[in-house]
């Protein structure tokens, strides 16, 4: 293998890559030289990696009860993270509601990233009466407190995981719709899109391609601050009874049934509550980070 | 007429419309332009010749409303549909933006924009687009075009993110381009390059131009032909050395005395007393009649209409056939004069 004829035939590809650099990877390496970000980073992958791969290297089985083992302390032996009111083992069950926290953060902002995104571009592009319709039904519902809302239409469509992910999903439209429509406004008054549409661009194009480029990074980096509040809001409906349902391992869930617990074994009531604050507060700096990161004109 | 020129424009008029003002912005422009020729619409701001360079591909925000008829190679701009539209902006007619900082998107490289515009136009594969794409870069004298291919427009700096723009105007080979400002916001030095290139591409691609500025020397270095606009108006046209030789209307006189050359250092530069007129309350003569210093009882009856005299000139103003060759003013123009 002659390396130098390589390294000839590699050369404009080599230099071309170091000038510019692709979008996610410059994102990437942003990322990883803030310390803070980056350490977030490590802590989410961990809570996630544990989250997903549960079932495999979980110690215990996270619905097997022992009243003799109740409320044991953090460190007991076999019970690293000690036992619960109903003697099940803590480190399980916390691995496990990671799954149910974790999703319940994330999926609801996607879908409401999908939803809230499309109506906000739609208003912001085509302006005038389409703008009007959908932003004031947008503020309308922007208007109640966001716990509020998650709290009442949770009460309205009932208890369970699916229906707090559409409370969710409900409650993260408007702010998401909001910022969509405004980036959009900006964007379409732009030069390059009258520029493009100049180049006898369809209005279609101009929307996929230059305004949704263009929007894209205000409103993932937007989305992904919402994440820790949604964990929140989940962790706070599942507290109230309105999410997940019992035996089912949800961190918020497991805060509310500790609750009782809270003399007689204050660490392992915490926990569950150091869950939610460790995961929340790793999206809220990550995303903070992703928010610079992502900036191409800085 | 052996054929339809390339652009023909007839009574053109256009008017800002939304519920409290009804603005007419531009009135009884009519023009006509051959393959090759370049036409500069010269002018301060306000004075309409964006917006009648926009009309000419209808690129007006919703409430302007067209009337009068616009003709590009053949179609009716003024009757077709936005989809019709898309096929006339870019093959038939493209334009050059002021700003090249924003008019580029600043999140796609330069390359992937022009290879864009031109799958989107052309039935060519992308490697096929991509090529076409340097080889404009080239044809725009941008340096080590290849690696500027995959720059991205915050990576340029302002001339060349010009060349980028004109390149991308011209990726669908246009019959008319359309230059708004184009070197305004460009330093003294590389606003002589924009021109020179933009001059020798419209020479070598058979291209007819309209060139909007507000730069007399601008027009000088660029333009066949002159359009004086004043409050919506064209006040006089021509050819650009005779108007610079003997200006026939007094607002053009007094543009052409207003500009700096060698021959007026340390001398106070001369200025047109007053200002243009509000729009919503023009005079009901002449609209130049207040600033004029040959005004007269005659000029407040009503608006002059363009008088057309010797040479394929004409001017809008009611004394136009006593001061063809009085020839005032003037002399030389240097680059840099700006009005």
């Amino acid at each position: 293998m002659s390396a130098a004829a390589e390294r000839i035939s590699l050369a404009p590809a080599a230099v071309k890559r170091r000038r510019t650099g692709g979008f996610w990877h410059r994102a990437a390496r942003h990322v990883m030289r803030d310390k803070v970000a980056l350490v977030c980073a490590i802590v989410l992958l961990a809570i996630a990696l544990s989250a997903i791969f549960a079932p495999w290297i979980a110690p215990a089985d996270p619905y097997k009860t022992s009243m003799l083992r109740c409320l044991l302390p953090p460190l007991s032996p076999k019970y690293l993270l000690g036992t619960d009111e109903l003697g099940r083992d803590m480190l399980t069950r916390l691995l496990y509601g990671g799954r149910v926290s974790l999703s319940m953060g994330i999926a609801p902002v996607i879908l409401a990233t999908i939803v809230g995104g499309a109506l906000g571009v739609t208003a912001g592009y085509f302006g005038r009466h389409i703008n009007m319709a959908i932003m004031r039904v947008v503020n309308v519902f922007y208007a109640f407190p966001s716990v509020l809302l998650a709290v009442a239409m949770a009460g309205v469509l009932g208890s369970g995981i699916v229906n707090s992910l559409i409370s969710l999903t409900l409650v993260f439209i408007p702010p998401i719709a909001r910022v969509a429509e405004s980036v959009t406004t900006q964007v379409r008054n732009q030069d390059y899109v009258e520029a493009a549409r100049a180049t006898g661009a369809s209005a279609g194009r101009i929307i996929v391609q230059h305004v949704l480029a263009n929007v894209m990074g205000p409103i993932v980096t937007y989305a992904s601050s919402l994440v820790s509040i949604a964990i929140i809001i989940s962790s706070g409906l599942s507290f109230l009874g309105l999410g997940a349902a019992p035996p089912l391992a949800d961190w918020g869930l497991m805060l509310n049934t500790l609750r009782q617990a809270i003399y007689v074994a204050p660490v392992n009531a915490v926990l569950p509550g150091v869950m939610i604050f460790a995961a929340s507060v790793s999206f809220n700096l990550l995303s903070d980070s992703l928010r610079s990161a992502m900036d191409v004109r800085a | 007429m052996p054929r339809d020129p390339l652009v023909e424009v007839r009574d053109l008029s256009v008017r800002f419309v939304n519920r409290d003002i009804d603005l007419t912005v531009v009135d009884d422009v009519s023009f006509r332009l051959d393959a090759g020729e370049v036409l500069c619409f010269l002018g301060e701001s306000g004075s309409g010749k964006t917006v009648t360079m926009r009309a000419l591909l209808r690129l007006l925000p919703p409430h302007a409303r067209i009337g009068g008829s616009i003709r590009l190679a053949g179609h009716d701009v003024t009757a077709m549909s936005e989809r019709q539209l898309e096929a006339v902006r870019g093959p038939v007619g493209a334009m050059i933006f002021q700003e090249p900082m924003t008019a580029l998107d600043p999140v796609f490289t330069i390359g992937t924009q022009i290879a864009e515009t031109i799958v989107a136009h052309e039935a060519v594969s992308w490697a096929q687009a991509r090529a076409r794409a340097l080889e404009l870069l080239e044809m725009v004298q941008i340096p080590s075009a290849a690696r500027r291919l995959d720059a991205y427009p915050h990576e340029l700096s302002g001339g060349l993110r010009q060349r980028a723009m004109i390149a991308l105007a011209l990726s669908c080979k246009p019959a008319l381009l359309l230059a708004d400002e184009p070197t305004t916001a460009l330093d003294a030095t590389v606003q002589i390059q924009i021109l020179l290139l933009i001059r020798s591409l419209q020479k070598e691609l058979g291209m007819a131009t309209i060139f909007v500025t507000h730069d007399i020397g601008v027009a000088c270095e660029v333009a066949d032909r002159i359009a004086v606009m004043y409050a919506g108006r064209f006040v006089e046209t021509g050819p650009v050395a005779d108007i610079v030789a003997s200006p026939a209307h007094p607002y053009t006189a007094g543009l052409l005395r207003s500009t700096v050359s060698a021959s007026t250092r340390g001398e106070r530069l001369a200025s047109i007393p007053g200002g243009p007129p509000d729009l919503t309350d023009m005079p009901p003569g002449c609209a130049f009649g207040p600033r004029c210093v040959s005004h007269g009882a005659a000029c407040d009856a009503g608006v002059p209409p363009l008088i057309p005299f010797a040479g394929g000139r004409a001017s809008r103003c009611l004394l136009t056939k006593e001061v063809v060759h009085a020839g005032q003013g003037g002399g030389s123009v240097s680059r840099e004069a700006h009005m």
